[in-house]
């Protein structure tokens, strides 16, 4: 499968697809997107990478192992959900700040992004640990 | 309060990275933690011991009426104390025990662990924050057994602790939500006013039956009490904290603290009572015929903790400070056993007791140690062990109709006597034996702790009266809840000839007579081995085994490696659920399909039936994969076409994902070998039907019942409000129903190591054998 062509469309695909998928769960909160679907469309990335140049170019990409991103994930996924004890409300109570950014105008900054963020990163780590995994054998 | 509680968390993830920095002192530094803590719950005795408690809570997930709420009284004070205080001791002792151990970092990350859990535990005032620590100390105690997990003894021995405690644990989860309701609280310091209903409640027997099972697995009561001993595999520095200390004493909190809402009944009685009798004579028994050192111990302290549980059980005001005074002393003097124990152990290479002898001469300052902690469990006066012997002979006496407890407790008292001649003077004096190690001095920090511990327990027998007026007391108070008028206790060291006094003096006699006789004692044992073969360790055996044959069993017959068979099971039980509620209980609507039917509609429902057709009919796997392929992107546009856009993107790349892996997996497969016969055809599509058929139904009761759609507009209506987000469905899943997402990428991650485990982890030498 490993054509001039796709090896060339998959490395300029690679970054549009990334920045395709973070800029899906920016967005997820108020229109179509969200953590999962991101995390999908980014996995779908790396997969298209190593087809095209084979699972340990992809694997060298990543820098690191899949399952850490497994980890890190639910890790914050979980960290959003405890940062509501410091202000004594319940688990998990969204908490939100607004942000003065230049050239962006204010913007809501809030911990369900967070855990969105904690979403994709679990989505990504768990397709790419079963579908490299299978790519390799 | 709550720093102080989860400073032990954040100690333990830091000290792993600790010997890095030095080999020495890592013990010594480590034990500032609990001694921090020790300084700083003993600043709470003057305002407690006046009568105050201090209660701190945050709300964790007030619907559910869970909160993360601490409170601390007399009860908590005092076990606090023992857990913070025993655990700078063990600290400094494992620094000893385990120099240059390459896990040493782990260790201490494990014990800081655990101090933080137990202290939660004592301190938990929500019983589901309660019952959150529990668990951990019995994972943390799974962690230390094993700790020398090379060991297949030790590696079965945290597997035995740890089914059983945790078996036990699943029934106080039950037995506390229970609680809960039937008081109308979750919290234990309400708890105690509430009595009245929770004893006339309808559920109060399996209410008292489940919390019993919790209890008495971890504080190791008959006939759970098998794991205790063989938890012995654990190094010294854990068996003296964990397993005689603390945790197993975490069953006799959980009573004490249930003692003003449960106590009170027959039940009670008879089941902690007894249940507490049967323990202690047990453990007495056993710890007779021991020879190992540490086994003999860890009988002993089963048979200490049936003492606790029969006075808890007994519920007279003497009998609830005779507990408290006799948990304290069994702490101090057992941990300094037990450490002793494993000084021995670490300078002789031996524990048998018939094969050490004379060890003063090489190792004095641990022979005073064990010498004095072993005179505080003989009960001789002035150690603290004898004011703890004198009250509970005393609440036997005051027991008067049960008759029966008085000459057991004597007994019992009586082999207490024996193992402490066995462990401070049968090791210590007499001839030297051979060893296979030369004995020397144990260093520092390995004598220190018995040392302290040991000279603790002195202290407070000479200075009793403060020890009962501040800790021993408000203690008791706790336990004894509303019931007023109850003497505050007052303990001395002599009160007049009394017949607890000639009873203890006549339990000593018959001890020291016990201990000349004890070779006797183990040629009978020998006798009676047969019958006691078929002891609980050995149920516990065969039930594990049945347990892993059924699972064999209904694994193979349920999972036979064939996807189809999973579908098969999988339906099934999808179509016999649903289809049992959605008959009889929904109506379905008249007319099926709405007022017009558009042209692309219908040729997408044209499509999707083509499709489903085509990989129904296909004869190669790539074809059929393809297929179902656009039977999922053909669902994709219905999303799109009825407005769910969030659904149709997912539905669109987990379609491309899936195609990919099944192309993957199915690439190296041959054709199809063997085509589906008439027979099993037809019973697959009769499958498929009633499923379709199900499916269809349950949508259409979600779309036409009435009760749905107060939920979208709730949601609608906050989703902006409430939760700044426009995207309603991405609002729920990441806002609203946080919860459930985070069981679920939850779930998604264990898949994920589960296939990982599959692929990559397979025994190389697999396929020699095949």
């Amino acid at each position: 499968m490993t054509t001039v062509i796709l090896r060339t469309a998959a490395r300029y695909l690679l970054p549009l697809m990334l920045l395709f998928s973070v800029f899906l769960v920016l967005r997820g909160h108020h229109e179509p997107g969200g953590g999962f679907v991101g995390g999908l469309v980014a996995s779908s990335s790396v997969i298209l990478y190593a087809l095209a140049s084979g699972v340990r170019d992809a694997a060298h990409l990543l820098r690191t192992d899949p399952r850490m991103l497994i980890g890190a994930g639910l890790l914050l996924a979980l960290a959003s959900g405890l940062l509501s004890f410091f202000g004594g409300q319940p688990f998990m109570t969204g908490q939100w700040v607004s942000l003065v950014l230049p050239g962006m105008g204010e913007i809501h900054v809030g911990t369900p992004l967070v855990f969105d963020v904690g979403v994709y990163l679990v989505v990504l780590g768990t397709v790419l640990t079963i579908i490299l995994s299978l790519l390799e054998q | 309060m709550t720093f102080a509680v989860l400073s032990g968390f954040l100690a333990a993830v830091v000290v792993p990275f600790l010997p890095r920095f030095g080999r020495y002192g890592t013990g010594r530094t480590v034990a500032l933690v609990p001694a921090a803590l020790t300084a700083y719950f003993g600043s709470y005795i003057q305002p407690v011991g006046a009568g105050e408690t201090f209660r701190t809570s945050y709300a964790w997930a007030p619907a559910l009426r869970v909160e993360f709420s601490l409170h601390l009284d007399g009860l908590g004070l005092l076990f606090a104390l023992l857990v913070s205080g025993i655990g700078a001791l063990v600290a400094i002792y494992a620094g000893g025990y385990l120099s240059g151990h390459r896990h040493l970092g782990r260790f201490y990350g494990f014990l800081l662990f655990f101090m933080a859990s137990m202290l939660g535990v004592v301190l938990a005032d929500n019983m589901l924050t309660l019952f959150v620590f529990w668990e951990l100390t019995s994972l943390t105690s799974y962690l230390l057994i094993g700790f020398d997990h090379e060991r297949e003894e030790s590696r079965k021995a945290a597997w035995q602790a740890l089914l059983v405690t945790g078996g036990g644990g699943l029934a106080l989860l039950a037995g506390l939500l229970m609680l809960g309701e039937a008081a109308g609280t979750m919290e234990l310091s309400e708890l105690a006013s509430r009595g009245g209903d929770v004893r006339s409640h309808a559920l109060y027997l399996p209410i008292l039956l489940l919390i019993l099972l919790g209890a008495f697995t971890k504080s190791a009561q008959f006939p759970f009490h098998f794991w205790l001993p063989s938890a012995m595999e654990a190094p010294a520095p854990v068996s003296a904290y964990l397993h005689s200390a603390t945790m197993v004493k975490a069953g006799v909190y959980l009573l004490a603290r249930l003692s003003p809402a449960m106590a009170g009944t027959d039940a009670w009685w008879y089941l902690v009572t007894l249940g507490g009798t049967a323990t202690m004579v047990c453990g007495a028994y056993l710890a007779l015929c021991g020879t190992d050192l540490k086994r003999i111990l860890a009988y002993s302290t089963v048979s200490a903790l049936g003492v606790l549980v029969m006075l808890l059980g007994m519920g007279s005001v003497l009998a609830a400070q005779a507990a408290m005074v006799f948990l304290l002393a069994h702490a101090l003097y057992k941990g300094a056993l037990f450490m002793v124990a494993g000084a021995v152990d670490h300078e002789t290479g031996s524990r048998d007791v018939d094969r050490l002898g004379g060890l003063w001469r090489a190792m004095p300052v641990t022979a005073a140690a064990a010498v004095l902690a072993a005179l505080s469990m003989a009960g001789i006066a002035p150690f603290f062990g004898f004011l703890g012997k004198e009250m509970l002979l005393e609440a036997s006496l005051e027991s008067g109709g049960r008759w029966f407890l008085l000459p057991v407790v004597v007994l019992a008292g009586a082999v207490f006597v024996a193992v402490a001649c066995m462990a401070g003077f049968r090791v210590f004096f007499g001839s030297s034996l051979p060893t296979p190690k030369q004995p020397h001095e144990a260093p520092l920090s390995l004598w220190l702790g018995p040392l302290l511990a040991s000279a603790v327990g002195l202290a407070l027998g000479l200075f009793a009266s403060y020890a009962a007026a501040w800790i021993v007391s408000p203690a008791a108070t706790a336990i004894l809840g509303e019931r007023t008028g109850h003497q505050p206790l007052k303990l001395a060291l002599w009160h007049g000839l009394t017949p607890a006094l000639a009873l203890s003096g006549g339990s000593i006699l018959l001890g020291l007579l016990v201990y000349a006789n004890r070779g006797r004692i183990l040629q009978m044992n020998r006798r009676l081995e047969v019958l006691l073969r078929h002891g609980p360790a050995w149920w516990y055996d065969l039930a594990l085994g049945g347990l892993n044959r059924f699972a064999l069993a209904q694994t193979r017959l349920l999972q036979t490696g064939y996807l189809r068979h999973y579908l098969l099971v999988i339906f099934a039980a999808t179509v016999g659920l649903s289809g049992y509620v959605l008959i009889g209980s929904v109506e379905l609507p008249a007319r099926l399909l709405g007022p017009e039917i558009r042209f692309h509609e219908a040729a997408l429902a044209g499509l999707l039936l083509l499709a489903a057709l085509a990989a129904v009919r296909s004869s190669t796997r790539l074809a059929a994969v393809a297929a179902l392929g656009v039977v999922g992107y053909g669902v994709a546009l219905v999303f799109i076409l009825y407005g769910a856009p969030d659904l149709a993107m997912t539905q669109f790349a987990i379609e491309t994902l899936t195609v990919i892996l099944l192309v993957l997996v199915l690439y190296r497969l041959p054709r199809y070998a063997v085509l589906s016969s008439r027979w099993v055809r037809i019973r697959d599509a009769a499958f498929a039907l009633v499923t379709g058929a199900t499916v269809t139904a349950l949508v259409l009761a979600a779309v036409h019942g009435p009760a749905y759609e107060s939920v979208s507009r709730y949601y609608a209506e906050r989703s902006f409000a409430e939760a700044h987000g426009r995207n309603i469905v991405n609002v729920i899943l990441v806002d609203f129903r946080a919860l459930d997402t985070l069981g679920e990428i939850t779930v998604l991650a264990v898949a994920a190591v589960g296939v990982h485990a599959l692929l990559k982890l397979r025994p190389k030498n697999r396929e020699d054998a095949a």
